[in-house]
């Protein structure tokens, strides 16, 4: 845990050394504000409906920028060799990048409670629903950032990495759309695998076990390939 | 401290490091010397525990590379090649970071790094961040990173490479100092570097072992013979045949420079012909300008034992 820590801690700070961090939020933060300004006019209601689902949209727009780096740097830089040399495990190495991502992705979203303020200030807004979807967030914040960093870890480039997680987020996205057309099992599946859907619930005010279960287990799963594949170096 | 048996690597059909062995002890400077691709980086990968071997094991610190990795990685040091480092930090900044994943207590972090900074001779910069370095330094900055811990074995990768002369004397300095209390594995594919700096020599090429010995035991075993140069003015023939009668003497070449003549005799088997030679000549009454012994140098023996492979495998072939 020590050298999570570590290399946590070295992770956040390389963010906030480069102009990365600094332009994703704030890009984040004026779309964010924007769409809730017109949300709030269209929808004239103490609540983030409408605010939370374009949110959730810039957030699978900005996390592949966040998570590009994490690994496909390292492999370019031969810096891995140097990290991977000293008595730190795989796990710690993929695990820590990983915090320091989702760490990244709360600094962003973080900001929008603003919002929150606002609502209470101006109007009575139902708690309920506003806690749940920001647990969603968190949750669903962890899934993008683990795919993003496995996509990271398959190659060198960071562009590649970054285009790659995008198409990733959107195709998990769109499924639960296309899950609609139809009730068949394989549309069951499609459903089940989409963010959309699990993601929906929280927007409600459900935080639904079997939704956590969902997040948890995919980010856990991918978060194991990573490090399989990290590991790969050892048999390619 | 080393021990490597039988190690092999193969990647999709090349053997990089095809069944090598040997052993590294306590307090050595050893140089793997070899031409570029000959399996240095792939050997020193190995024993660093970066990747595991195809076949074959070795040791480091008496922990296997395989099974005890974590406890190899803790007690050696390693400067890879081109040597990789974050860029955007400030020396202080990766070295106290490289400090804390190498498990220093807290406590003696800042006086380990001061120590490595000086040693190193980086304390002026080590506020500066790295990617604003020259070359020179960020190979200290990289030694440092090797050092921090204090580790039992340092394996540097071509530590002098891309350095100007000055850096490479300084560089080379600190690895000698180094030397009396660490066991260094080093490679190059520099000569003289390895004549100056090791007190071992392991030759690799095409992944294979060609030679291992001390430097002066390499050179007096492939110094077959050692070569003598001689200007006599005469009939370059005559001096020839009468030379080439002496006994121990395995060629004589003659060039003609001018109205004198130059011959490169070659003694059999180390032996030193200089005075039969010169009697020689005395008794023929030839005149002799000059008579100078060559020694071999490690380069010449390093091109020996490299293009000689590559003889046998062209024959073999």
């Amino acid at each position: 845990m020590r050298n999570v820590h570590s290399i946590f801690l070295r992770e956040i700070r390389s963010y906030f050394f480069s102009p990365i961090a600094y332009i994703v939020i704030s890009v984040f933060l004026v779309a964010s504000g924007f769409f809730f300004a017109g949300n709030l006019q269209f929808w004239q209601e103490a609540s983030l409906k409408g605010s939370l689902d374009s949110i959730q949209f810039f957030l699978l727009l900005l996390t592949p920028v966040i998570t590009m780096r994490l690994l496909s740097e390292e492999a370019k830089s031969g810096t891995i060799e140097t990290l991977m040399t000293s008595p730190v495990t795989d796990f710690d190495v993929v695990f820590g990048k990983f915090l320091a991502g989702l760490g990244l992705y709360m600094v962003m979203i973080l900001p929008t409670w603003i919002f929150v303020l606002f609502l209470s200030i101006f109007g009575n807004p139902d708690f309920g629903p506003i806690f749940s979807s920001y647990i969603g967030l968190t949750l669903m914040g962890g899934l993008f950032v683990s795919i993003g960093i496995f996509v990271s870890s398959l190659t060198r480039n960071q562009i590649v990495a970054s285009v790659i997680g995008l198409i990733s987020l959107i195709l998990l996205w769109v499924m639960g759309f296309l899950s609609t057309y139809g009730d068949n099992w394989y549309y069951e599946c499609l459903r089940y695998i989409g963010t959309f859907d699990h993601w929906e619930s929280f927007t409600k005010g459900i935080v639904d076990t079997r939704d956590v279960i969902y997040y948890l287990s995919f980010t856990a799963l991918m978060l194991f390939i990573t490090v399989r594949v990290v590991e790969s170096r050892k048999w390619r | 401290m080393i021990s490597v048996k039988n190690l092999t690597k193969r990647y999709v059909n090349v053997a990089a490091v095809d069944n090598i062995s040997f052993e590294v002890e306590d307090g050595d400077i050893v140089g793997l010397l070899g031409p570029n691709g000959a399996g240095k980086t792939t050997t020193m990968r190995i024993l660093t525990c970066f990747m595991p071997a195809t076949e074959g094991t070795a040791t480091v610190a008496g922990y296997d590379v395989f099974n005890d990795s974590i406890s190899v990685r803790q007690k050696t040091g390693y400067l890879p090649e081109n040597v990789p480092l974050y860029l955007d930090m400030r020396v202080k900044e990766y070295l106290l970071f490289r400090a804390r994943l190498k498990k220093i207590p807290r406590k003696h972090r800042r006086k380990k790094m001061g120590d490595c900074l000086e040693m190193c001779g980086i304390t002026d910069v080590q506020n500066q961040i790295i990617g604003t370095l020259s070359k020179g330094y960020k190979q200290r900055v990289g030694l440092a990173d090797a050092l921090i811990h204090d580790p039992e074995i340092l394996i540097l990768d071509e530590p002098t490479i891309g350095l100007d002369p000055n850096q490479i004397i300084q560089i080379r300095k600190v690895i000698k100092d180094l030397g009396k209390k660490h066991t260094i594995l080093l490679s190059t594919h520099i000569l003289p570097e390895v004549e100056m700096v090791c007190n071992k020599v392991i030759i690799i090429n095409k992944g294979k072992i060609v030679a291992m010995d001390t430097p002066s035991n390499l050179m007096n075993q492939l110094k077959s013979g050692s070569n003598v140069v001689l200007e006599i003015r005469g009939d370059g023939k005559k001096i020839k045949d009468s030379i080439s009668r002496v006994e121990g003497i395995r060629s004589v070449v003659w060039r003609e420079k001018g109205d004198v003549n130059e011959f490169t005799v070659e003694a059999a088997e180390g032996k030193d012909l200089r005075e039969d030679i010169f009697k020689c000549i005395v008794k023929d009454n030839y005149i002799l300008r000059e008579m100078k012994r060559k020694t071999i140098t490690l380069e010449e023996i390093f091109h020996q034992i490299t293009t000689r492979e590559t003889e046998e495998i062209v024959n073999n072939a």
